[in-house]
């Protein structure tokens, strides 16, 4: 996927949405710059298919060496599908954030957070936090 | 600490080179020191398989001149310092009289090449005016001491792995390899004093080196390119935390503070009852801490090994059938052992090695056993 056509929490999570016979579809993954922070991840707790999430709040967790993240979710919805084989290769963090290092796939309810950004002002949030 | 963290954090010599590097600075202790430079976990192994270079002028040096100085020391730390022979180097503690540990340190006996002798403290830099403050307090009006706190006038710097003695070998006019571990030496570097120690806190060989501020751009040079065939790197705080954590050494803060003592914590070979002469000491803490080895100890610092991949981290409780039984006072993911290791307290029944514990991480309860510590150990 590219970068730039995706939408930021200001907590580093991506999330791109996708209309499926009306009903919107957000995958949802974590922003190369996260993962360059946090480097040396180690441990990925992902949700439950099934879970409900909540735009905003806590969805799973990841650890590296140093310390440990709360990953937190940029829609509301019902968890429909996670990738199984990403914490046992979080190296795909690294090499491909935006596409093979998806995390979950969501069944969006209601309307999207207003307050997504962008990846123009995702990338500014960045440039003054690094 | 007891004071506030200074408003402006001090700078080591090194801090334009370490932004340089592009390493990642973080405040500590009231430092600006870098954390990493490129991964924790490739500092960690390139310090275990090769060779790299710690900045850590934030550590207290303090220098104990005149006669009075072995006796005050004496007095100040658990172990014995004045039968100490030159060159030698001992870890110890500073106790507070109900001995609760105020830091642990090493000190030095030194001699200048003029034959000047005297003696050096390394502090942790959180400590330093504290232990500068309580020694202060604590000095006889008659004593021939004078402290110096050298500090901010020298850098120090940590050259670690199995390649280190290799790497700073050619450039001083000592043989550091037919040194001891835990020996020191003063020598000359561009005709100015720097001391050289085998002693390090990553569990690897290697050696430390206390030069003025001024040389230490020029030093770290050619530190550097004596170590390029060996692939020296820097290192930052967060690889010396996971390779001391390896290693089990304790850290202030975590590990130890003022009301741990020494026996809870494991570090009862750092507490000399009697000198040389197997005459009793007279040390501040003696008595507290005679009184709490008779009466039987609470708690004691173990080693706890996890299942799974996640860690058990500082603050997190230990557990036995859900009750709580101790504390984790570090953990993190071993780069070495490729598991997490933590240190915790636990209440002395459940201190033994092989004994079943649970640790609640975040709201699970994950099974763990106490273990032998070290969790690593070098070979040779």
């Amino acid at each position: 996927m590219n970068a730039e056509a995706l939408l930021y929490c200001d907590t580093h999570e991506w999330v791109f949405v996708t209309d499926e016979d009306g009903q919107q579809i957000a995958t949802v993954g974590i922003s190369a710059f996260a993962v360059e922070q946090l480097t040396d991840l180690v441990y990925m707790e992902l949700p439950t298919v099934g879970a409900a999430v909540t735009g905003g709040e806590e969805f799973g967790e990841v650890e590296s060496v140093k310390a440990v993240s709360a990953l937190y979710s940029p829609v509301s919805g019902t968890v429909i599908e996670v990738n199984e084989g990403l914490p046992d290769n979080l190296d795909i963090l690294n090499s491909d954030p935006y596409s093979a290092g998806w995390i979950m796939k969501v069944k969006v309810d209601g309307a999207l957070p207003a307050n997504l950004l962008d990846y123009d002002a995702y990338q500014r949030q960045c440039g003054e936090s690094g | 600490m007891n004071e506030a963290a200074p408003s402006n954090p001090s700078q080591t010599a090194l801090f334009q080179w370490h932004v340089a590097q592009d390493a990642r600075m973080v405040d500590f202790a009231g430092w600006e020191m870098p954390i990493q430079y490129t991964s924790i976990v490739e500092e960690h192994q390139a310090t275990r398989n090769n060779v790299t270079l710690f900045d850590v002028s934030h550590m207290g040096r303090l220098r104990f001149n005149g006669d009075g100085a072995g006796a005050l020391l004496d007095r100040m730390l658990t172990r014995s310092v004045s039968d100490m022979q030159v060159g030698q180097v001992r870890y110890s503690l500073i106790c507070n009289h109900e001995g609760g540990i105020l830091d642990d340190v090493l000190v030095y006996h030194l001699e200048t090449p003029s034959g000047t002798r005297y003696f050096l403290l390394v502090v942790n830099a959180s400590n330093r005016n504290k232990i500068i403050q309580w020694i202060e307090a604590q000095w006889p009006d008659e004593a021939a001491v004078e402290l110096c706190d050298r500090t901010l006038e020298t850098s120090m710097l940590a050259i670690q792995g199995p390649k280190a003695l290799e790497t700073v070998e050619p450039l001083l006019s000592i043989q550091v390899s037919g040194m001891k571990y835990f020996h020191a030496k003063v020598t000359n570097q561009m005709n100015k004093p720097c001391i050289v120690s085998r002693t390090g806190y990553t569990g690897e060989d290697g050696v430390e080196l206390i030069i003025r501020k001024d040389q230490t751009a020029h030093i770290l040079q050619n530190i550097l390119a004596a170590g390029r065939k060996f692939d020296i790197s820097p290192a930052g705080l967060g690889a010396r935390d996971t390779l001391r954590l390896e290693a089990a050494m304790p850290l202030y803060g975590h590990e130890l503070n003022e009301s741990i003592n020494p026996l809870e914590a494991g570090l009862g070979f750092a507490v000399s009852w009697q000198d040389g002469q197997g005459n009793d000491r007279d040390f501040i803490g003696r008595d507290a801490l005679a009184d709490l080895q008779s009466a039987g100890l609470q708690k004691r610092r173990v080693g706890l090994q996890l299942e799974g991949r996640r860690a058990a981290r500082e603050g997190y409780s230990v557990l036995r059938a859900g009750q709580p039984i101790g504390t984790v006072t570090s953990g993190t993911y071993s780069p070495t052992l490729e598991r997490p290791i933590s240190m915790a307290y636990v209440d002395l029944q459940y201190a033994e090695v092989g004994t079943e514990v649970e640790v609640d991480i975040r709201g699970k309860s994950v099974s763990a056993t106490v273990c032998c510590l070290p969790f690593y150990k070098r070979t040779g």
